[in-house]
């Protein structure tokens, strides 16, 4: 019998597969720090231009202020008002909508997937509500929860339901027939089934719904937060700056709620990559 | 050691994809079906596996008291490893449903997995693979579980030609070490001409068995030596005319 290394030569000369067995998922050249310089490129060069066309006044800075002046407003936001607990606020209703919602959605999705009957039932439903703007929810989460933080964390959870219910569904659909009569073929009860074939198949599908609700989070939030009024967290902040003209807080507000965003979709790859190793290398 | 026969008497549905098919494989014989597309080849062979239901006739398997191993085991075609399990876990996976224990599923894997010559790449994902390798780890998760009949459908259809001569050749050498049953599905015929002891002639729309075949050429069989045997082109050809005409004449037959 001859060994593994004889077929590598045999192998189709295919971009997208990797090195042998035992490589590394392969490097694309030393596309590493122009990667780093690109991606930065973009921001610093609009920043800059702000910047210059603020201080030459070529635009009122009023409005437009200088990406430079930003920080001391952000320091007193900090000292003097409670920017962190905005923060923090905002953070716990992100998470704590996402997880109410997207993990009874992921159950629920995958049920939708597995079986024909709860699929067909949960449809109508599921598109309606899916193609609702969410925000229209809030007047009757307010009554169903109250003026408080159940109402918030409600509306986050209802407007990310379906998305992530009926992204693990297709995800399930997709899944090769194949790989169920392998399982099948092996003796699988429906539970061994469901727990090797069914959810380890979609999760690639389960991710690309979470993170796209994890967007749709920060939108819901944000503006649930401009219309309740006095009751904190970052849309508050832009909110009440905006109705008091303290233009340069509204603008603290806006890049902090942008990067945060930006976190929270880094964190959701960082958590898919460790779940998800057998995944392609994307891009 | 045991005895072992199935019968099929199928029509399914509206749609006749078998009719009549009549069969017997014995034990540790190398069978191989052939016959051109849509002439219900796979169905057949999921008939046997279990996975689909004859509407008429049965598959009967005669063998000795169980003794926890399953009758038989599917080497499916096209891509039928699970990307998110390694080539271990992979290799391992129908011991893990049967609840073996871990210590014993990873010397079964690991057996294996020398086997059928991936030893190295335990740890590895299959897109990581070529597809040679994935048909190996696919081989290998069969054979895992002891079958005792290994059913395979066009395990090699995929692959270029080079590669699949080498994997038939250790086909060869995997069931000359395990003796186990193959019932082997395929539309190429050399590769039923050098893996097989009866060759099952299938026509299509109904499918049906055109003619059986003992196949001459002594082993171990290579390629090459199945190649230059005088019965070659007379074989070669009766499978072709078989597979054309529907029903051959009976100066086809060969007989060992």
């Amino acid at each position: 019998m001859s060994t593994a290394g004889i077929h590598d030569r045999h192998r189709p000369a295919s971009a997208t597969t990797p090195g042998a067995a035992t490589d590394r998922p392969k490097r694309r050249g030393n596309r590493g720090p122009a990667t780093v310089l690109l991606t930065l490129s973009g921001p610093v060069v609009i920043l800059l231009t702000w910047e210059l066309l603020a201080r030459t006044g070529t635009i009122d800075d009023r409005f437009w202020p200088a990406p430079s002046s930003l920080w001391p407003a952000a320091v007193d936001l900090w000292r003097e008002d409670d920017l962190a607990g905005d923060i923090r606020l905002t953070i716990i209703r992100i998470l704590g909508g996402f997880l109410l919602g997207s993990i009874p959605a992921v159950v629920v999705g995958l049920a939708m997937g597995l079986s024909w009957p709860i699929r067909t039932v949960l449809m109508p439903i599921a598109t309606v509500v899916y193609a609702l703007p969410k925000i229209a929810l809030l007047p009757l989460m307010l009554i169903a929860f109250g003026t408080g933080e159940a109402s918030k964390l409600a509306i986050v959870a209802l407007s990310i339901f379906f998305l992530v219910a009926l992204n693990t569904m297709s995800g399930v659909l997709a899944i090769d027939p194949g790989f169920r009569d392998v399982a099948r073929n092996f003796g699988a009860s429906p539970l061994a089934t469901f727990r090797t074939v069914a959810l380890p198949g979609a999760l690639p599908s389960i991710f690309t719904g979470l993170r796209l609700a994890m967007g749709f989070a920060l939108v819901v939030i944000v503006g649930t937060e401009f219309l309740s009024a006095r009751q904190g967290g970052l849309g508050d902040l832009i909110w009440q700056s905006w109705q008091i003209l303290a233009i340069r807080d509204m603008y603290v507000g806006l890049l902090i709620t942008g990067v945060l965003g930006w976190m929270l979709t880094v964190g959701l790859d960082v958590i898919e990559r460790v779940v998800i190793p057998w995944q392609r290398e994307r891009r | 050691m045991r005895e072992l026969s199935r019968i099929f008497e199928g029509e399914t549905g509206p749609v006749e994809a078998l009719r009549d098919i009549d069969l017997t494989v014995e034990p540790g014989e190398f069978c191989v079906l052939v016959g051109p597309s849509g002439c219900g080849k796979t169905t057949l062979l999921r008939m046997i596996a279990g996975l689909d239901q004859p509407s008429s006739g049965s598959v009967e398997t005669r063998l000795p008291a169980g003794g926890g191993r399953p009758t038989n085991a599917v080497v499916f075609q096209g891509r039928s490893v699970f990307p998110w399990l390694s080539v271990r876990d992979n290799v391992a996976y129908g011991l893990r449903l049967r609840g073996v224990g871990r210590r014993e599923q990873e010397a079964t894997a690991g057996r294996l997995i020398d086997l059928v010559g991936l030893t190295g790449s335990e740890q590895a994902y299959p897109h990581q693979l070529s597809e040679g390798m994935r048909q190996r780890v696919a081989i290998g998760r069969a054979l895992a579980v002891d079958p005792d009949i290994l059913l395979m459908d066009e395990p090699f259809g995929a692959l270029d030609e080079q590669l699949r001569f080498t994997l038939q050749e250790e086909l060869l050498g995997i069931w000359a070490a395990t003796g186990k049953t193959i019932v082997l599905v395929t539309h190429s015929i050399d590769e039923a001409m050098v893996l097989a002891d009866q060759i099952v002639l299938l026509g299509a729309r109904p499918g049906r068995v055109l003619r059986r075949m003992a196949v001459p050429f002594s082993r171990p069989r290579t390629l090459e030596s199945v190649r230059e045997h005088p019965a070659y082109a007379s074989l070669f050809r009766g499978i072709r005319d078989g597979l054309r005409d529907g029903t051959g004449p009976g100066a086809l037959e060969v007989t060992r």
